[in-house]
């Protein structure tokens, strides 16, 4: 056993030298989030303690050696009624009641520290998850009326509790970005509520974490934490119109998305593209993946997914798109007018 | 079982040849193929279990091989997102239902009689159908995979993606139809445990001396018994609102997704239970025979034992916490979850304890024993990680409780499986198995196992989350999954080692005697294999240790050599619940395919309600009439007795 250890030991050694994922939660960056991180590095370095413990006891209780005692005829100790092996249980069992004890009340502690945000969120997010994307309308909170809708990129201001509406559109998803908050789900039929907040400017990367089909994979989303002032000319140059395109080509791109992607994709500004199945492509290029993080947002990489979304993501609503040369070209200088 | 009303007390005799001819000529199989698909006995039934359950167990693996193939390495092109889906959906199904509930009624179909002193269990013919009712519901359930329509949407199958709107194909109709299906199975196979350990028991044998592998079998389907409804119920509704559009979990219709939830957690965390608490049970048993001494605190960890298995229907909402529940209810459940730790402290304390006050032998079965205390720490404190309800808000769906799970449910199940095979097949077989192979059958499991499983709660830390079929390159999940692949090959050799050590020791391992392990229970007391009929005498027993009494120093001594004559047809002594009085003679049934016919016909309506054939679902139920009537028919030697 102690040769396995070490072999594990020397294995891991390697994997945990490596930068952490940006995905790991033993680092947090929100208030939502910071209670848990504690409360976990405190459990783990509790239960690490206690499955070394017992490991030890155990490895000592058998190499142990025990004075002579009697062997029977196949050189096998005599049976015996053994000493008394109560006292393990009489302490063992109470010190694991208030560590436990402890465990708990710390939990509890935790619990009432994230259920809710120290002070008043001034946003509100309705977050719809779809197979497999994530629609996001927001709000100020005390005017429902307000706001503008995007899709699988999330912008918040820095040191303000954003609140979040989470609901389904199909299946149930779960709605997770690890350094600033625990999952909630999103189910049909009812909405869930969740909060979170960033403490320092960055990108934090989320993900579905409830099994929701073919491509629950590929159902990534990014919370971009920024000052509240460039969030607030994030906010207003997304609540604008996507203007009409004058080049030649965009123009005629824009009848190209008008026959093919409207039906499903909404522009703002564009007459006749209201389609509710995709997302919201009126600020397309102003987001940094396509795909619901599935790829980055290159000019490649969209020409790949709007001709054949299939096959990069099979599984996916969204067509095959025949499209000829000119006419993708077309499309592409259309999308790429959508800032 | 049934009543013998001509009861007199039989006479008191010491075995000898003719008795045991007499006896043979009664109890064994006839041979050919009748006797082989009617046979009634336990221990024939009992490997059948054994060996069915381990291929569905190799079933899993390699599904489990195919997904760490595709998981090794980030974007990785070897299995299709529909493939993928399948593979884990089937292998958690497999190995939940199929492989780690049946091993364990393996062992106690063989093991029970023997260790109760009794020639059979209970209800014999209910036995054999409980078997054919496993077999055919396991295949049943995988008609669709070989087909490329397998289950896809996990084994724990949440609605609305187990819905027709998101799965109009066959494939959750196959496994509705099958869990109902083996439902009747392990409801049916729990009653025959629960009625064997209250009145089969052998003279003597009070409640103060039930062998604590009894105890974990036997409080595991008292669980059952009341666990399995809740998630048929679960099934049936699913396929009601599949077939039917009825509207039970349909948002549309007023019906709601978190229902399938509850009343799957309801049954599934008992389930837990019910697949861990025999296995560690056998552990119980078996590492005291190798620390030379009887078990630390018997007594409490028998009331550890039912105290586990009474929590466990208490923190079913552990597994929801994210589903948007009012935290007051969440601190309740936590709250319940904390508490479940101490019951599972006594057992450990109690393992550690006989370690330490024993002097250990070191065979393979005790390695194995070893492990599981080892292996069920580290998945028990990560156990108790996830019931800290905002730590678990970030646990919950990733690898770590994939780690968590695997340590559970090989650590505690596979590791005590492996173990309790090497320890009892020589008693089965009359040979042991090879302990060098098998020193290196323990080492490959031990290391693989902890190198394939370990990672994983550093890949779960690191964010990565299940059941996806594939991962990006920059998450620096990559290295992890790496190890994780590798470990799960060795593991996989190990238990191929462990295949060949059964399958060479079966006809070349060295001869076993009665007793080769110098072990303390009944079972160690008639032969190695065991005749048809386990003991020429029923035993009467007069302490907790029958075989080491004269080592323990114990007051009174079991009678093991001498003991009533019952020969008079398949009979076996009935005695009270709890004092294992003898209060009559109990006529066991013949052998017959009623059993056999009925499972069948089960087989026959639920593959008529899969393919809306409805004719053939009436017909087979229509005909289990006569069946049941053939199979219940009274006999009147036996005083109009009904056999079951």
């Amino acid at each position: 056993m102690l040769r396995a250890a070490t072999i594990v030991a020397l294995a891991l050694v390697p994997a945990a030298a490596r930068p952490a994922s940006p995905m790991t939660y033993m680092v947090s960056s929100g208030p939502a989030a910071n209670p848990t991180t504690a409360l976990g590095w405190g459990l783990l370095g509790l239960s690490v303690f206690v499955a070394a413990f017992i490991a030890c006891a155990v490895l000592i209780g058998i190499w142990w050696k025990r004075g002579d005692g009697a062997y029977d005829g196949n050189g096998w100790p005599v049976v015996s009624r053994g000493r008394n092996g109560l006292p393990w249980l009489l302490i063992g069992v109470p010190v694991s009641v208030v560590l436990l004890l402890a465990s708990a009340i710390w939990t509890f502690h935790v619990l009432d520290a994230i259920a809710a945000p120290p002070k008043k969120a001034p946003i509100t997010l309705l977050v719809t998850a779809h197979q497999w994307w994530w629609e996001v309308r927001y709000q100020r909170t005390d005017d429902p009326k307000s706001g503008f809708e995007t899709a699988n990129e999330i912008h918040v201001p820095v040191g303000v509790p954003v609140r979040l509406r989470l609901s389904s559109a199909d299946v149930i998803h779960s709605f997770w970005v690890p350094q600033l908050a625990g999952k909630t789900d999103a189910i049909p039929g009812q909405v869930n509520l969740a909060w979170l907040e960033a403490d320092r400017p960055g990108m934090y990367r989320g993900q579905c974490t409830e099994f929701c089909g073919m491509q629950h994979a590929h159902m990534a989303l990014y919370v971009i934490a920024q000052s509240a002032s460039a969030f607030r000319a994030w906010w207003q140059y997304q609540t604008r119109d996507a203007a009409m395109p004058t080049a030649q080509a965009a123009a005629s791109g824009s009848a190209v998305f008008g026959s093919r992607c409207a039906i499903c994709h909404t522009v703002r500004g564009r007459p006749g593209s209201q389609g509710g199945l995709g997302p919201d492509l009126t600020h397309l290029m102003s987001r940094r993946t396509i795909a619901a993080g599935t790829l980055p947002n290159t000019i490649g990489n969209l020409a790949g997914w709007v001709s054949d979304a299939p096959s990069l993501k099979p599984g996916v609503a969204m067509p095959r798109e025949n499209l000829d040369g000119p006419q993708l070209q077309a499309l592409l200088a259309y999308l790429q007018t959508l800032k | 079982m049934a009543v013998n009303s001509t009861y007199h007390t039989p006479a008191i005799v010491t075995p000898d040849k003719g008795l045991k001819r007499k006896l043979e000529s009664m109890w064994s199989d006839p041979p050919g193929r009748y006797g082989w698909l009617a046979t009634t006995d336990h221990k024939m039934i009992g490997k059948r279990y054994l060996v069915t359950a381990f291929v569905f167990l190799i079933l899993g693996g390699l599904e489990a091989l195919g997904m760490r193939l595709q998981l090794a390495q980030p974007n990785e092109h070897l299995l299709p997102p529909e493939l993928y889906n399948q593979f884990f959906s089937m292998h958690g199904m497999t190995m939940i239902f199929l492989y780690s509930l049946p091993i364990l009624s393996g062992f106690s179909n063989y093991l029970w009689p023997l260790i109760l002193g009794t020639r059979d269990m209970a209800f014999p013919r209910l036995n054999a159908f409980t078997y054919w009712v496993f077999l055919l519901a396991g295949i049943f359930l995988y008609i669709g995979f070989w087909e490329g329509k397998g289950t896809d949407v996990g084994w724990f199958n949440y609605v609305p993606l187990a819905s027709r709107a998101y799965d109009p194909d066959w494939n959750v109709d196959i496994y509705s139809l099958g869990m109902v299906f083996l439902g009747i199975s392990t409801t049916a196979g729990a009653v025959n445990f629960i009625a064997t350990m209250f009145r089969t028991r052998a003279p003597g044998m009070s409640i103060s001396r039930v062998p604590i592998m009894i105890w974990g079998t036997l409080v595991a389907n008292i669980g059952i018994l009341f666990a399995v409804p809740a998630v048929s119920l679960d099934f049936l509704l699913l396929w009601l609102d599949r077939r039917f559009g009825t509207q039970f979990f349909d948002v549309s219709g007023g019906g709601r997704p978190l229902l399938w939830q509850h009343l799957f957690w309801i049954f599934g965390h008992p389930w837990v239970y019910a697949i861990v608490l025999p296995a560690m049970s056998i552990v119980s048993q078996g590492l005291p025979v190798y620390c030379r001494r009887p078990l630390v605190a018997h007594s409490a960890v028998v009331l550890a034992t039912i105290l586990t298995m009474v929590l466990g229907f208490g923190v079913w909402v552990h597994h929801m916490f994210a589903t948007g529940l009012p935290p007051i209810a969440m601190g309740y459940f936590a709250a319940a979850s904390f508490v479940i730790v101490i019951p599972s402290a006594v057992s450990v304390f109690a393992w550690v304890a006989t370690i330490w006050t024993g002097r250990p032998v070191f065979t393979t079965a005790f390695k194995f024993f070893v492990a599981e205390i080892v292996l069920f720490v580290i998945g028990g404190v990560s156990g108790f990680m996830t019931a800290s309800v905002p730590l678990d808000l970030q646990l919950t769906d990733t690898y770590f409780v994939v780690a968590h799970i695997h340590y559970v449910l090989i650590g505690i199940n596979v590791f005590p499986v492996v173990g309790g095979i090497y320890h009892w097949f020589p008693k089965m077989t009359g040979r042991l198995m090879d302990e060098r192979l098998g020193r290196w059958n323990f080492w490959l499991m031990f290391i693989g196992f902890n190198l394939g499983f370990f990672p994983m709660h550093i890949s779960g830390l690191e964010g990565m989350p299940r059941r996806i079929y594939t991962y990006p390159a920059n998450m620096g999940w990559g290295n992890l999954n790496l190890i994780t692949t590798i470990g799960s090959f060795v593991f996989a050799l190990g238990v191929l080692l462990f295949v060949i050590n059964v399958i060479r020791s079966r006809s070349r391992g060295e001869r076993a005697s009665a007793n080769p392990w110098d072990a303390s229970t009944l079972e160690w007391a008639t032969e190695s294999p065991p005749p048809s009929y386990n003991f020429a005498v029923i035993p009467r027993v007069a302490s907790l240790h029958p075989l080491w009494e004269s080592r323990l120093d114990e007051r009174s001594r079991s009678t093991l050599h001498e003991g009533p004559v019952l020969d008079d047809g398949h009979q076996l002594p009935g005695t009270t619940p709890l004092d294992a009085e003898p209060d009559v003679i109990l006529d066991m049934p013949s052998l017959t395919l009623a059993p056999l016919v009925t499972a069948l016909l089960i087989a026959g309506t639920f593959l008529g309600l899969l393919l809306t054939t409805w004719w053939l679902a009436g017909a087979c139920m229509l005909a289990m009439i006569p069946t049941l009537l053939w199979w219940l028919w009274p006999r009147a030697e036996a005083g109009w007795a009904v056999d079951a």
